[in-house]
């Protein structure tokens, strides 16, 4: 029986009038892979918003590892063992794609109040950022401008990057957003390789991606939890049917 | 020290808040809209004063002087927007900070040759001259009753216009959506150009009004516009109440302090020490009290999320 | 060795060459003009530190050169001349008021961020006016040089012309040093994309404030420099104009780079010297070249050098 790393509890957040977030509950166990759908508009933003720590919800907790960090910022979390990748593409532009995940790593070995010796040259930070880049399938491209990057490889530097703060919990908004078809393929396999490895939260359209591989999967509508079960039950469910799937089963 | 004193410094107080509250209104007009910082307004405020000098003594009318005044501001305004500032819009605010400082180094230089570097001598109508008696015992100037009552009325009047108006609804849609507003046929670029004027004509009145109470001189601009930054940071930006209240507050605790921060010492540690540190604290006091502020409400006192 | 350091190189042998070049031409105007060129450089170099490479807009770091100022001065006013003392004191004066100032200010983002800035330096400025015991708006003057016990003798126009040479190249090498560091990494990184930093798991605030204090504690010292050259400390050291030029001079020589400062520095002072030579009224000419080079110049003189141009 998996304990649940991350655990929301009646999360509520109302910008003016528009309710964005309407008391939502959400479960994810240590090691699963956790995938959260829903039509435009449902609220997904908001709620990832909550979850990683930028925006404070107006009502409810959030536990993360035991402990609750509804109060915690965003750093904070971060360095509780929490990665994000963003939904539009959010990397250092002008840094190398080794330098962007050798600053993830650098987040998480020590205290950066060091002055004088060139990080660059540090192998306590470079070491760790070529094998995440080489994990993920970027090892060629280690010293090529971010901004230079391919849009598929960017999406591929954005995973790395989470990776690289060895987390415990992975939040990833769209991962495939943007990519053919190739590359989408090469990601959900790279991403299957980390299943059971690593807690997956995935916020994804690609419904492929989705059932390949979610273990559980919530689906978000109007700011509510509609439905949250395994694949096979949440595909079965007439409301989830009719909300959301309607058009793509 | 006697309440008619203390009443007669709150109005100077009201009166400094009214000049600034036309700047700040200015300011974050355009830079709520426009997304442009623009430190050049100190000058428009100098050249409203200059050219209404200037006006009053071309036509021996200072009403005359005062409309010409305005209305030559206004241009300027819209020429250094035309000419200068367009290209501005898409920049990064560093650009606009560093381009807009070019241009102060411009006009206050262009001033000096025009009017040399001394101050202008401005002469007031005998019917602006005199006092009135607002309380028993209290004889107060009617130049700055009046520039008080100015000042209070164009605020209402933008209030108006910006809550109640149309265009004043399109100024709003434009500082949260411009795109929108230019897809709905409106024509974003003549709506800045105005919108600048209206900035510019702000500040040129605040500069006319202010020009016989203080100095009318090269570099009058910049000391005025710093202290509506102040104003600014303390009411929050983009939200024309915030600059009201900003305004009131900084005018009033800057003449106020400046009044009676030394007697008020003296009481409290010795009138030496009082004599030294006076009038630097008061000086300094709506900076601290910016500070004071920032500490507790960093987004200011009523910053505007989308328009008012 | 690349094209670039060859520049950066002939560039030093050429600032360690003016000296002797100019006694040889009977022009010893030139060791101060450039004296004071390197005094605004190590300003500039400081505020690129935070400008450059931490994207934080200060438009209120002439306020520094005043502390570090009026530091020397007040100390030399009551007849401790001690030069060590001096600047020790001068860098920790104005890296304590960064502190202050920074502490409020860093919170802040933007367009409240220019403004704070340039407010806090104005405070500054009227502290300075009000300030009768030490000339108030006058100022007042250095009668006694910063003393180095024997070691060097400030007085001596051509020794302590070196003395800022040196202490230039320390600056503009210790900022470089500290831009690839792990502490300028993150500070570069917070400028790059701050919503991905913090999602990494560095809090920015810190970094900058820092940053911040580093940058004035240099700029102090560019200011005990200055009250030094000038032998006179008033108050429009901390002129708000003051502050615009040196954020230009920044600027022209390229944000984010090691040798844009001194570069702006000399682009910016050459240009104000020989234009002032020619009439009274330069700034009329200044101010709009100054808009056009923020319209059309945007990479600064250092985009100029051949080689890379980017640091770390």
């Amino acid at each position: 029986m998996a304990e649940a790393i991350l655990a929301a509890e009646k999360l509520r957040k109302a910008f003016g009038a528009l309710l964005a977030t309407d008391g939502v509950d959400l479960e994810v166990a240590e090691g699963e892979t956790h995938a959260i759908i829903g039509p435009n508009g449902a609220g997904k933003t908001t709620l990832i918003g909550q979850l990683a720590g930028n925006l404070r919800p107006d009502e409810g907790r959030i536990r993360f590892a035991g402990e609750d960090v509804t109060r915690l910022s965003a750093p904070q979390r971060a360095r509780k063992g929490f990665a994000r990748s963003f939904q539009i593409t959010s990397i250092y532009r002008d840094f190398t794609a080794l330098d962007n995940v050798s600053l993830a790593v650098q987040a998480h070995a020590g205290h950066s109040f060091r002055f004088w010796r060139p990080a660059r040259e540090e192998p306590a930070l470079r070491d760790p950022a070529r094998a995440v880049l080489e994990e993920v399938g970027l090892g060629g491209r280690a010293d090529t401008l971010a901004a230079n990057l391919a849009h598929g490889e960017q999406r591929q530097l954005e995973v790395a990057m989470a990776l690289a703060t060895r987390p415990r919990l992975l939040l990833l908004d769209e991962p495939v957003a943007g990519m053919g078809l190739e590359e989408s393929q090469r990601m959900v396999q790279f991403l299957s390789g980390l299943k059971g490895r690593r807690t997956l939260i995935l916020v994804e359209h690609d419904m492929d991606a989705v059932f390949t591989l979610a273990d559980r999967i919530s689906v978000l509508v109007y700011g509510r939890i509609i439905a949250s079960g395994t694949p096979a039950e949440v595909r079965a469910n007439p409301d989830v049917r009719r909300a959301y799937l309607g058009e793509e089963a | 020290m006697n309440l008619i004193l203390v009443f007669e410094q709150l109005l100077n107080g009201v009166q400094l808040g009214v000049t600034l509250f036309l700047m700040a209104a200015g300011l974050t007009l355009v830079f709520g809209i426009m997304n442009l910082v623009n430190l050049a307004h100190g000058s428009l405020y100098m050249v409203g004063a200059y050219l209404t000098v200037a006006a009053v003594q071309w036509t021996g009318s200072y009403l005359a002087g005062v409309a010409l005044g305005l209305a030559g501001t206004l241009v300027v305004g819209m020429l250094v927007e035309v000419i200068a500032l367009r290209t501005l819009y898409e920049r990064d605010h560093l650009d606009q900070v560093l381009a807009t400082f070019g241009l102060i180094l411009f006009f206050n230089e262009a001033i000096v040759l025009i009017w040399g570097r001394s101050a202008l001598y401005t002469s007031l109508p005998a019917w602006l001259q005199g006092h009135l008696e607002l309380l028993p015992g209290s004889i107060y100037p009617l130049y700055r009753a009046v520039v008080i009552g100015v000042g209070l009325a164009v605020g209402a009047l933008l209030w108006y216009v910006v809550t109640r108006t149309r265009l004043g609804m399109l100024i709003r849609a434009g500082a949260s959506n411009r795109q929108m507003v230019a897809a709905l046929g409106i024509n974003i670029r003549l709506l800045y150009t105005l919108v600048f004027g209206c900035g510019a004509a702000l500040a040129g009145l605040a500069g006319l009004m202010a020009g016989p109470i203080y100095a009318v001189q090269p570099g009058m601009g910049e000391l005025i516009l710093i202290q509506v930054f102040v104003v600014i940071v303390i009411g929050g930006i983009g939200s024309i109440r915030g600059a009201l209240v900003g305004s009131l507050i900084v005018g009033v605790v800057d003449t106020l302090g400046r009044a009676f921060l030394k007697p008020v010492l003296g009481h409290v540690i010795s009138p030496t020490a009082a004599e030294a540190a006076g009038p630097a604290l008061a000086s300094m006091l709506i900076y601290l009290l910016m500070a004071a502020v920032l500490a507790l409400r960093p987004e200011g006192l009523f910053p505007a999320r989308s328009g008012r | 060795m690349s094209a670039r350091t060859l520049v950066l190189a002939a560039g030093v042998l050429l600032l360690l060459a003016v000296p002797p070049l100019a006694q040889l031409i009977g022009q010893p105007y030139y060791i101060d003009l450039v004296r004071r060129v390197m005094v605004f450089a190590i300003a500039a170099a400081s505020l690129n530190l935070i400008l450059g490479y931490g994207g934080l807009v200060s438009f209120g770091h002439a306020a520094y050169l005043g502390v570090g100022g009026y530091a020397v001065g007040i100390l030399a006013f009551y007849g401790h001349h001690n030069g060590w003392l001096q600047w020790a004191v001068a860098i920790a004066a104005s890296a304590l008021v960064a502190l202050v100032i920074g502490s409020i200010s860093v919170r802040t983002r933007g367009i409240y961020f220019i403004m704070i800035t340039l407010a806090f330096a104005q405070m500054l400025y009227f502290l300075g006016i009000s300030l009768e015991e030490f000339g108030g708006d006058d100022g007042m003057r250095l009668k006694v040089k910063s003393q180095f016990s024997g070691l060097v003798d400030l007085d001596n126009p051509v020794a302590f012309y070196y003395v800022v040479l040196v202490l230039l190249l320390a600056v503009i090498t210790f900022v470089h040093r500290l831009v690839n560091s792990r502490f300028g990494r993150v500070l570069r990184a917070a400028k790059s994309n701050e919503a991905r930093s913090r999602a990494i798991g560095y809090s920015p605030y810190p970094y900058q404030l820092v940053a911040f204090v580093i940058s004035g504690a240099l700029c102090g010292l560019a200011g005990a420099l200055l009250a030094n050259h000038t032998a006179y400390i008033t108050p429009a050291f901390m002129d708000w104009t003051r502050s615009g030029e040196i954020m230009f001079m920044v600027i022209l020589g390229g944000i984010g780079t090691a040798a844009g400062p001194a570069l702006g520095a000399f682009a910016l002072l050459l240009v104000e010297d020989v234009l002032s030579g020619w009439t009274e009224h330069w700034q009329v000419i200044l101010g709009p070249l100054l808009v056009l080079s923020v319209l059309f110049f945007k990479r600064g003189l250092a985009g100029l050098l051949p080689g890379e141009k980017r640091d770390g």
